[in-house]
This record gives C-alpha cells, structure tokens and sequence, in this order.
C-alpha cells in the first residue's frame, strides 16, 4: 500500500483547485510549512494570506473575506482550530454562515514527539457541537483530496481534520466524497467496527486479527461525523448487536458519542467506544502512543476479544 | 447617501435617541447607555456618509458598517429601521422570541447585518477581512467598524490592527466609541487604555480625536478618512443626551422605567424644539 500524509495530499488538493477557481483563497496562522498551504501559496502568492501567529484574527478575517463572495480556507494545527480560535469559529464564523473551510493538520496523537500540548484530543467534539458547522476527518490521501474538493464546492462552513504521519492509502483514486454518508470497506457479520481518520487503518488490521479469532467483523469508514450516516449506523448496529467505535480522540464527545447519539433509541445494542480514556497523550513516536494509549491494532483486538468473550456466551477462542 | 443639512441629521439623531429609550423601555432590556453614546455616530453614517441601499441590502459596491461593539444592537437597528430598512414599528420586537432583532445583531436574521457581532473584538478582524476583500476586487466602498473602548481590551483588536497594516489596508475606517466607561466601571481604573491613540499609531494606523457628539466634526472626520487607515477617537458620553441618563453606568444593559422613560422623552422633545 502506498504511503501518504493527509497534509501532502491537503497541500496538493488545493493547488489543484486553486487552477479551477480564482476565488478561492487560503490563510495560514504562520504554519504554512507544516500543514502544506505553503504549496498553494507558493503557486499562487497573490490568493494567500498570512495572519502570523494570530488564529483569531486569522478565522474573523477569513469569515470578513467570505462576506465579499470569495471561498477561504484557513488552515493550522488542530490544536489551535477549534482550540485557540473557538469563540471565532462559534461566534463570527459558523454564527454568521461563512463559507469558510476550517481544514487542520496534526490532529490528535500522532503529532508524536511534540507531546500533548500540540496534540488535539478534544477538537472533534469542539467542532461537531457548534450548530450548523460540518465536521470531516478522511481516513487517507484520497478521501482527503475528494472531501476538500467537496467542502470547497459547498457552500457554508467546514471542519476538516487531517493528520500529521504518512497513513496507508486505502481508496482508489477515483474515490468520490459523498457528504453525510459512512463506507464500508469489509463485510462481516459478528461486530460492527466504526471509525475516521488514522484509526480506519487500524480497524481494518483489527479486523484481520479477529478473522484468526473466528470473529468476522464488518469496518465502517465514517469520513462525516456531522452530518453522520443515522440509516447505516442503525442498520449496522441492529445486524450484529455489538459496535466498537474508534478514534485518535478522547472518548467523550467524538466520534463515539456521536454513534451513541444515533442509535440511543436503540434496544439490545452494545456499544463500546475506543478512544483517549479521559487523558492527555505524551511525548513519543507515534506507534508508542497508540499502543501505550490502546489504539493500535494489536491493543483494540485485545480489548474487542475480552468483551467478546463476555457478551457472546458460547464464545472461545 | 441623501443630502441631509446637519440641522436635519440633528433631528433624525434626537429622533433615534427617543427610538432607543422608547424601545429599551417597552421591551425591559438592552444595552442603554452605549447605544446614546455612539447614536450620532451612526446617524451620520447611516444618513450622510455611507454609500448603501435600504432596499438592496447586498448591493454589491456598497459601503459597509460592522457593530463591532455589538451590544449597542439597538443604536444599530434604530438608525437601520430610519433609513428604511424594516418598518419603525419591528423596533419593539427587540430581544424578543421569534424577532429578527435579536438581542446581539444576527446577520443570518436581519438584512443590513454584514457579520453577527457580540463577541467583543471579532467584528472588528472581520471588518479588516472585508476590506481585504473590497482591496482584492479593487472595489471602492470604504468598510467602517466601530469598536468600543473597552473592546479594546482584546487582543484580537490589537492582532487585527496590526493586520491591517501589515497588509496595507486602505479601505477601513474605525471609530472607537471613547465613553469611558465599561461593565466594571471606568475604563482606565479597569484596564488601563490609555495612551490609546499613541498605541494605534504605533500599530501603524492614521489618528483623529473627535468630539463624538459634534455632528459636524464626526461628518468630516469620516470623509477625511476615506481611502485610508483611520481610526477615528470619538470623545462620547455614555448615556449622552438625557441627563440622568449621562456618565451613569447603571444604565450599561439596563433600560430606563416608565417614569425614566417619559423623564427622558420630555428632555429630548424640548430639546427638538430648539434644533
């Protein structure tokens, strides 16, 4: 499988669109290198727009811009959008509907060595609370190239979340990016796995390490966290009963609970959210972490076959 | 832009000024005092200065006018209802459940809302956002933001401030509403503002004091201004033009009561008489 960044792919997305639409401009707060705008500002100096290191002038000028008729895109690191710029984002961006797309790198624990100050663990639920705001996190270069292309044909404001690592390209080239719905990459029928981002990865490894266990597990990739597939969560959840959602994010407020949101009308349906257990991540490769905090694959099978174990009686491997 | 004489825009200000004790009053909320400290300013913009259209609220080469200081909501929507762009009569829908007229300005409600402000120092960096806009497009319109003193509090003013000359901006105007006074009392017992003017100079901005009661001076400030980066110190009173209601920071977010109220009226209808 090839290796890419979400970022690299970011960087390139919008170079390309930036030849389609001579509206569209971009604004960085001083992180141009790291998240790759520097690609598009590079190409086309004249549409870019550096606010320094000042995130929230950054997000009210990006939304004053977008009241002039052009598209923005604001980019820096997750941890500074929502986090730094939340009350820009709430109050003047997504309050006054600008078309404006929040699209961040270095999301959650794979930002590695930097350590927790600089890896957002929060931001998915920050971002999908605000009403009317879009929340999307590809799980790799491609989907990241079709959701930006995407969000920047679409009117109104996005979040985009994207990683720092080079992460497995998973979807074929022509991948088209459908707002509001999940894939599914693997059948099964024993266990649900649900999730976004660099997990998706993870989950389908996962998913080859119960197979061993005799344990067919079906894996949703769910790029729209807001708008969420309601139909195929459901649909999946009433199939096999039991759902594990995952995500380089703390378990209260992301991914997780927007799936338990979907289905809490739900009877007979367990649902076991994988994710940060309320705590900061660290200093540290990022293969470190995910296996010190339980998100790589390895550490998820662990976990899914002891509740297996319990929940399914009649089970043993 | 009509061509009122200074006598008329004289009336239409005490006019407004009745508009927003009347309608704070009946309604029982909203921010007094700070909206009869910047009412001149605004009726000068909205009658005299501003290049816009009440009936094409999107025109697409207008000036534009952001609140940034967006608790002064009721000066806002009194001078938009006068110059006709909703009936006087919506005014005492204000703060009110299903009204357009929400108690900070919601562009997404209200026609004549360039942004949604309330959140001190944001509508100012989107001001700058539009102007870099209007810059980019070489349009013409001027962007004008007034902010409040106490605003100034915010780091954002001073991130966007330095921004806009950072990108040489030459399309906004800001007026500072100097009243003096913020929630917690006197501004420079608060935090200290002053030297204020030195400090916007030094953030690369041109400069002007003004008495922000003299109709005369605001009007040409504000054309003096066009086509650069001003910020303009407007000298104001908070409660201006009622007595009682004068330098009182009770009346902050609180409204006059009935008996206040027709106090207040009388005061400013004698005053009409005499203009």
């Amino acid at each position: 499988m090839d290796l890419k960044s979400t970022r690299d792919a970011f960087g390139e997305a919008l170079v390309e669109l930036g030849s389609e639409n001579s509206n569209l401009l971009v604004m960085d707060a001083d992180l141009s290198i790291s998240t790759k705008t520097c690609l598009f500002s590079g190409k086309y100096p004249e549409r870019f727009f550096n606010a320094g290191i000042a995130e929230q002038n950054m997000v009210g000028v990006a939304s004053g811009l977008s009241k002039t008729g052009k598209t923005v895109v604001v980019s820096t690191l997750a941890v500074f959008a929502p986090g730094r710029s939340y009350d820009q984002i709430r109050n003047t961006l997504v309050h006054s509907n600008c078309n404006v797309k929040i699209i961040v790198t270095h999301a959650g624990l794979s930002v590695g060595k930097d350590g927790s100050s600089h890896q957002s663990i929060e931001d998915i639920a920050l971002s999908r609370v605000i009403p009317g705001l879009n929340v999307i996190i590809p799980c790799d270069a491609v989907e990241t190239r079709a959701a930006i292309r995407m969000a920047v044909n679409t009117p109104g404001p996005f979040y985009i979340r994207l990683g720092r690592p080079e992460v497995p390209v998973i979807n074929k080239i022509n991948y088209e990016f459908k707002l509001g719905k999940g894939v599914v990459l693997r059948e099964g029928n024993d266990i649900t796995l649900i999730g976004c981002g660099i997990m998706v990865f993870e989950m389908l490894k996962t998913a080859k390490i119960l197979e061993e266990n005799d344990i067919s597990a079906e894996v949703i990739n769910m790029p729209s966290i807001k708008p969420i597939d309601k139909d195929l969560i459901r649909n999946r959840a009433r199939k096999t009963g039991m759902v594990f959602t995952c995500e380089e994010h703390s378990i209260i407020g992301g991914l997780g609970s927007a799936v338990l949101e979907t289905i809490e009308e739900e009877k007979n349906i367990y649902v076991k959210r994988i994710g940060l257990e309320d705590t900061f991540g660290e200093s540290g490769l990022p293969e470190e972490l995910f296996e010190k905090y339980g998100l790589s694959a390895e550490k998820i099978t662990e976990k899914i076959l002891k509740i297996y174990k319990k929940e399914r009686s009649g089970y043993d491997c | 832009m009509e061509n009122h004489s200074i006598k008329n825009l004289d009336k239409i200000a005490n006019l407004a000024r009745q508009n927003i004790i009347k309608v704070t009053t009946e309604v029982e909320g909203g921010h007094l005092a700070g909206s009869l400290s910047c009412i001149d300013i605004l009726v000068v913009l909205y009658f005299k200065v501003l290049s816009h259209n009440p009936a094409m609220p999107d025109w697409d080469e207008r000036d534009r006018f952001i609140l940034s200081k967006g608790h002064a909501a009721p000066a806002l929507y009194t001078v938009l209802a006068m110059s006709g762009y909703f009936p006087e009569e919506e005014l005492y829908t204000l703060r009110k459940i299903n009204s357009r007229l929400q108690g900070h300005p919601d562009s997404k409600k209200l026609p004549g809302i360039e942004i949604s402000t309330g959140s001190l120092g944001q509508g100012f960096s989107a001001a700058v956002g539009m102007a870099l806009g209007y810059k980019y497009d070489k349009k013409n319109g001027q962007i004008y933001c007034l902010v409040g003193d106490g605003e100034c509090d915010e780091g954002q003013v001073w991130e966007a401030a330095m921004f806009a000359s950072s990108y040489n901006i030459k399309n906004i105007t800001v007026i500072i509403d100097r009243n003096r006074y913020q929630i917690d009392g006197e501004t420079e017992k608060v935090i200290k503002l002053e030297p204020l003017k030195d400090k916007w100079n030094s953030f690369g901005w041109e400069t002007m004091e003004i008495d922000g009661h003299n109709l005369n001076q605001i009007q040409e400030a504000l054309e003096k201004a066009r086509g650069t980066r001003t910020v303009i110190i407007a000298n104001t009173i908070k409660g201006k033009g009622v007595s009682f209601l004068e330098n009182n920071n009770k009346y902050h977010s609180k409204p006059c009561c009935r008996e206040e109220c027709s106090l207040a009226i009388d005061e400013l209808n004698k005053k009409l008489e005499f203009i």
